[in-house]
């Protein structure tokens, strides 16, 4: 079985700081990470290899510091790290990232078909969650987004049966493969990095794709100018307003209740605090 | 038992996982400068660091010294994150209210090649660990050494703390810092005694360029260093020290552990205090604490290290105790240890003998140097000066109130006033106590 994994480097938001004035994030000094979601979807995928066996690929799109990240994917046991990086990717929204990961898995399919392409749910600083989508359709696959378990999977079938998390609870879906799933945190627990991965990932040289090596001509598809997405504005939420605190004596939990009750359908904005009778409150 | 001799680069990446020439524990500054040495003579080498990234544990000052390190790295600090050339040291004796001051400053310190430069381990480490991945050593951080592997008796390897975590090498070295595991693990010596090490608090302090070079009388980019000696520490062995970076400042404190053992007073207490002094808290008006951060130093010199050798083992740096504080000496210290190891190192592999006796060439090597005959002597001076607290309480005192006496005008004649201070000086200290100090302190310091 060939997996790709599709990841993103992003700042540590932990220790990413807003600017006052402009609003945007402070990135400069800032640490970089794989982003939180796309550790989760390795980690699955390197699971499902130890299980059926194959051959895991990561790919990610990005400046040269991002061999870094895709250094770290070899030490949870990644077989093989690619970076897309060209100056003229510089500036890509969602469409265009995708434009440019979809050419790339393209390629690697060449190489070896793909079976299962897998990524984290979305990303830490930009939250879209767009680009799995994106690629799922361009690349013509279904897509199984917020997968929290994989149920059972089966090659020679060609299906696999996942778990996702939907608005107000879970669905079992079944998809042929290839097909493309995005991870949430649920999903697993990432190991800790063996001792023999951690030095093959030190050692390991990640191969660089630039546009060329992607086989695109049409820059129109790319970088800024293949991005119609326009930020037109970025700022930090205000702190929130906290309302009123109502006390509410809980020795009869009767009472407690129905005044609850009629407090929460009439007045929305409130907090509202139930004391249990032994509690003491000043 | 003649091994392959030099072998390429590519050719040691290519080799198993399990198995170098060669593991270095710690990259801090010996560990890595023996990393980088290695690797550039051609053998296959490991460094393990448990920091996630080179530095990030490490705390220093930190002045380092450009003639040293070049040693190691010829005109790194043209491309190194340094922070400001140092071209003026003072010293400073202070009371809790006054103080008297020396120094030196010289316009040549600030010219190419530069004398010494104040870093943040932080930035440094990182850069420096680079150039060593960069001639070819193999870097895994974020992985504790816990252990050494033994067969048979002999030293064969380490093993860390991550599944299949042994690794084989013919030679560790225990670059890992003060009060190392490593040597430990390996019986080379058991753990350091309290007047053995001073621990360091210290803090940095942001601030902006044009702030610091108003204040310390800096020209754009130079940098200063004051040591303080007195009342800074409580009157316990040791010093504070403020130290200028490009936009904020280091400042520290630390006294030997039996001391403040002793005198039951908590860092941060020690540290407070030091801020607080008045001439201090002058300086850092204004600035914003930024990072805070505590470290022992090795103590006592040459009296207290550990042996620095055993068969397949080599131990350099603080973890050999090679410190020299009073001089603000330990990067150097590391840097000509690790030098010294790795050529070692070079002369085992191409022997393929790692017994004791080869690698005692080491111990060698560092009693010919400078290095043995420095922390002799500092073995000296920490035994003269510890439990003689009058050095750093009375002496300032005494010291700080004749000056205080001499400069106040007052219509007393000049000769009344000279024998008005000495009979304060001998109503607070006997002559002869002042005789056998005098020339005590002289003997410890030469
Ligand atoms: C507050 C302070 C100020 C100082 N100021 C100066 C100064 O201004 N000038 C000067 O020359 N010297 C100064 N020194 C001394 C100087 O910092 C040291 O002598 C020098 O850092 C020693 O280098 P090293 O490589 O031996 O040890 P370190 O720099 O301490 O490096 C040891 C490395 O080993 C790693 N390590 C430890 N244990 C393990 C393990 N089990 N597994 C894996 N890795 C491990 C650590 O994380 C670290 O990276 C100062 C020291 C202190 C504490």
């Amino acid at each position: 079985m060939h997996i790709v994994v599709s990841i993103k480097q992003v700042p540590d938001t932990s220790e990413v700081r807003i600017d006052p004035r402009t609003n945007t994030m402070i990135r400069s000094g800032v640490p970089s990470i794989i982003n939180p979601d796309d550790v989760h979807a390795l980690e699955e995928a390197i699971r499902l290899k130890e299980q059926f066996g194959g051959r895991v690929t990561v790919v990610t799109m990005g400046p040269a510091q991002a061999r870094d990240a895709l250094r770290e994917t070899i030490s949870y046991g990644a077989d093989e790290a690619i970076l897309c990086s060209d100056r003229r990717f510089a500036g890509a929204d969602t469409l265009a990232t995708s434009y440019a990961l979809w050419k790339a898995i393209l390629k690697i399919g060449e190489a070896e078909p793909v079976d299962l392409l897998l990524c984290g749910r979305q990303a830490l600083d930009g939250d879209t969650g767009q680009v799995p989508p994106g690629l799922a359709t361009r690349l013509g696959w279904p897509q199984l987004t917020s997968v929290f378990k994989i149920e059972e999977l089966e090659l020679s079938a060609r299906r696999i049966v996942v778990h996702r998390a939907v608005e107000g609870g879970e669905e079992i879906v079944c998809s042929r493969l290839p097909c493309v799933i995005t991870c949430t945190r649920e999903i697993n627990i990432p190991r800790y990095p063996s001792f023999p991965n951690m030095v093959r990932a030190a050692r390991y040289q990640p191969t660089t794709w630039d546009k060329t090596d992607l086989g695109i001509d049409d820059d129109s598809q790319i970088g800024l100018r293949g991005s119609p997405t326009i930020v037109s504005k970025v700022w930090a939420p205000g702190p929130r307003k906290r309302g009123a605190t109502v006390l509410i004596d809980g020795s009869d939990p009767e009472a407690a209740a129905s005044q609850l009750v009629r407090l929460l359908m009439h007045e929305p904005l409130l907090e509202v605090e139930v004391a249990s009778a032994g509690d003491k409150h000043d | 038992m003649k091994r392959l001799k030099r072998r390429t680069l590519s050719e040691a990446n290519l080799a198993a996982t399990d198995r170098f020439d060669v593991v270095v524990v710690g990259a801090g500054l010996a560990g890595t400068a023996a990393s980088y040495l290695l690797a550039k003579a051609g053998l296959s080498v490991l460094c393990v660091e448990r920091g996630e990234d080179p530095g990030t544990k490490n705390v220093m000052g930190g002045i380092l010294y450009r003639q040293p390190t070049e040693k190691i790295l010829p005109g790194w600090w043209k491309d190194a994150p340094v922070e400001r050339p140092i071209v003026e040291e003072r010293i400073w004796l202070v009371t809790p209210d006054s103080m008297v001051q020396g120094g030196f400053r010289s316009a040549r310190y600030g010219e190419e090649p530069y004398n010494a430069f104040s870093v943040l381990r932080v930035k440094f480490d990182k850069w420096f660990a680079d150039q060593a991945v960069g001639a070819g050593a193999v870097l895994v951080t974020d992985t504790v050494v816990e252990d050494v592997l033994r067969e048979n008796g002999r030293i064969v390897g380490v093993t860390t703390g991550r599944e299949q975590g042994d690794v084989h090498g013919d030679i560790v070295i225990a670059a890992d810092g003060v009060n190392s595991l490593l040597s430990k693990k390996a019986g080379l010596h058991p753990e350091l005694a309290p007047h053995q090490v001073a621990l360091v608090t210290k803090e940095i302090i942001n601030m902006s360029r044009e702030k610091i070079e108003d204040r310390f009388l800096l020209n754009a980019n130079e940098g200063a260093t004051i040591e303080v000696f007195g009342d800074s520490t409580m009157g316990m062995l040791g010093y504070g020290f403020i130290y200028t970076n490009r936009d904020s400042l280091s400042i520290g404190v630390g006294a030997l552990l039996s001391d403040l053992i002793k005198k039951k007073i908590n860092p941060n207490v020690l540290m407070e205090h030091f801020k607080s002094h008045p001439m201090v808290k002058r300086l850092l008006e204004g600035g914003e604490a930024k990072e805070y951060m505590a470290h022992l130093i090795p103590e006592g010199g040459a009296a207290s290290m550990p042996p620095v050798y055993r068969q397949g083992m080599l131990v350099v740096g603080d973890a050999a105790g090679l410190s020299n504080p009073i001089y603000r000496e330990g990067s150097n210290l590391a840097l000509m240890s690790a030098k010294f190891a790795a050529q070692v190192c070079v002369e085992a592999h191409e022997r393929g003998d790692f017994s004791a006796e080869m690698l005692s060439r080491y111990q060698t090597l560092l009693d010919e140097s400078f290095i043995m005959d420095d922390l002799r002597g500092y073995s000296k001076t920490s035994s003269f000066f510890q439990g003689k607290p009058q050095f750093l309480e009375r002496y300032p005192e005494i010291l700080v109130d004749a000056l205080h006496e001499f400069l106040t005008v007052d219509n007393v004649p000049k000769r009344a006033k000279q024998r008005r201070i000495l009979r304060q000086v001998l109503s607070r200290r006997a002559p002869w106590e002042l005789a056998r100090d005098a020339v005590g302190a002289l003997r410890a310091l030469t």
